[in-house]
């Protein structure tokens, strides 16, 4: 009996803050509703309609993934490179190394996306003073326009998350056993062949794992592009979440749109639970390979 | 051996690059208004000031936005750790029907895409009328199942000594007191990884924070602060860079201290 008192405040909120919120979205989306009073204005698959035929949502559906493209496809190599180095016993203070490159982890993105704000600042900020100085632009560079925000907020990304992409790295590495490194030693193999031949078959395995955190960890950057863009100027670094943000919160708005939020959030969920079950297939056979 | 230090040729530099940003910030707070749009890339003030600090602290309210996240993240981090203990313990020892469909939900939930249902959450607080409110805030961020924990708390219960609980028993402690006297004190490693993680992501988060202190400025907390200062001034950079020191000093100093435990929890989300 009390098992059940035990798991009852669990359960509680499972079903209030898991479940129901799911169920609810979809119940919420077949309405036009602007949050006041119960959802009444029964329109079915209306806001579906509209979402899907939305540019807009389209494109920050595709600014969301491209965040996780170069997540997957520029991060996790730099930190495999990183994490290979930092993991070699003979390279002194690699302590201080793994410190300073995790530091901006455990940092809150919201503040670190103001600071770079100022330092990217057109007039005044400090990379405009050095690409100045050394010559390398007359004209100050405006990091955060239309043409340019994109890229910024992505290499901060990088910057801001890299550390634990690092560790990930790191944990794999020290799964390889020391005596395959000796084996492979005696066999006269050099440097580059152990990394090709050892190092990198045994930590296949979990190369997939990895891959599947960091699609997972980077799909959405809320707290950066709110901070520093709020998905502009002009929508050109919107995400789903800041879209549907703005939707629900925004004060320039006459009436916020719960209902369209609900129906934009079910759909990039769906999505999202493909690729991952896509993924899943994947998974297995890298493990099964790996543990043969 | 000679080689391999070449290496910090190419690794100080990229280091120092690397935390630049933190650099930037500590030094930008202690300089004056004036200093700081004559520009310069010295790190070191040329008069040392504390009015930036007192400006962020009083005007711009950062005295208040920091002890509002420490309510909030330590009201979260208690609940939190509560909850999914008890939900351990409830799971981890004795035979509960149908615990291992209760484990699979739980894991299963790990893989479906949330987030996205701030909506019917924001309408269930209200409901409960504690919108506009740290409690409201605290209860988005605990009340989703936090699986990596109940599942920590689990295992560890699962591999306690049944001798334990006996010996409790003979000794006349009913069920509650068994666990809040014997055994929870005894998962201490546990409790400390996911109070440091909740804590951490409690302090950091903003998303939830932002929505939940939309109608009541007074409440908000470090990040959420940081974002209407930039939003509302966004040229007092003295000020602006006070209030993030403000910000990040406790949880980088918390993070320098545990290092240790922290980044082991990270690396063993890979293993297991």
């Amino acid at each position: 009996m009390w098992h059940y008192i035990f798991l009852t405040p669990m359960a509680l909120l499972f079903v209030a803050f898991t479940v129901w919120p799911m169920l609810a979205s979809w119940w919420y989306s077949l309405f036009n509703w602007d949050g006041i009073g119960p959802a009444s204005d029964w329109v079915g698959l209306a806001n579906y309609t509209e979402v899907l035929q939305s540019p807009k949502f389209w494109h920050s559906f595709g600014n969301s993934f491209l965040f996780s493209l170069v997540a997957i496809c520029v991060q996790m190599p730099l930190a495999l490179l990183a994490a290979i180095l930092l993991n070699s016993a003979r390279l002194r203070g690699r302590n201080l190394y793994r410190l300073l490159l995790f530091l901006p982890v455990v940092t809150s993105t919201p503040v670190i996306g103001i600071i770079f704000a100022i330092l990217l600042d057109p007039s005044g900020g400090l990379l405009n003073q050095i690409l100045s100085w050394s010559g390398l632009s007359s004209a100050p560079v405006t990091f955060l326009s239309e043409s340019y925000a994109l890229p910024t907020l992505m290499v901060i990304d990088i910057w801001k998350t890299f550390g634990v992409t690092l560790v990930y790295w790191l944990a794999a590495l020290q799964t390889v056993p020391g005596d395959l490194y000796e084996a492979a030693s005696i066999d006269g193999a050099n440097g580059r062949q152990r990394l090709r031949h050892v190092t990198l078959p045994v930590i296949a395995p979990i190369a997939v794992v990895i891959l599947v955190l960091t699609f997972q960890g980077s799909m959405n950057p809320f707290d950066l592009v709110q901070a520093m863009t709020q998905g502009g100027p002009n929508h050109a670094t919107d995400v789903v979440a800041t879209y549907i943000y703005h939707y629900a919160f925004s004060p320039d708005l006459n009436a916020p749109r719960f209902g369209f939020v609900c129906a934009a959030g079910v759909v990039f969920g769906m999505v999202t639970l493909v690729i991952t079950v896509l993924q899943g297939p994947l998974l297995r056979r890298y493990y099964l390979r790996g543990s043969r | 051996m000679r080689r391999m230090q070449l290496w910090h040729l190419f690794l100080v530099p990229v280091c120092l690059i690397w935390v630049y940003p933190f650099v930037w910030m500590a030094s930008t707070a202690f300089k004056s208004q004036r200093e700081i749009f004559l520009g310069g890339v010295s790190v070191i003030p040329k008069q040392w000031t504390f009015d930036n600090f007192s400006r962020a602290w009083d005007t711009a309210h950062f005295g208040a936005y920091l002890s509002n996240t420490v309510v909030f993240s330590v009201t979260t981090v208690v609940v939190v750790v509560l909850v999914s203990a008890t939900a351990g313990y409830a799971l981890g020892r004795g035979n509960l029907p149908g615990k291992k469909i209760i484990v699979g939900l739980l894991i299963a939930t790990m893989f479906i895409p949330q987030g996205y249902t701030i909506i019917p959450i924001l309408k269930l607080v209200d409901a409960v009328h504690l919108q506009n409110g740290l409690l409201g805030a605290v209860l988005a961020t605990a009340g989703p199942a936090h699986v990596v924990p109940i599942l920590l708390f689990m295992g560890y219960f699962a591999g306690m000594p049944q001798e334990l609980e006996d010996a409790a028993l003979i000794d006349g402690a009913g069920y509650p007191r068994t666990f809040f006297r014997i055994m929870l004190p005894l998962t201490k490693p546990v409790i400390s990884t996911v109070s440091l993680f909740t804590f951490m992501s409690a302090w950091n988060s903003f998303f939830i924070p932002l929505v939940f202190t939309l109608g009541r400025p007074d409440l908000r907390t470090l990040g959420v602060g940081m974002f209407s200062f930039f939003g509302q001034d966004s040229t007092d950079w003295g000020g602006l860079a006070a209030a993030a020191v403000i910000s990040l000093l406790p949880i980088v100093a918390i993070f320098v201290l545990l290092q240790r435990t922290f980044v082991e929890g990270i690396a063993g989300s890979v293993k297991s």
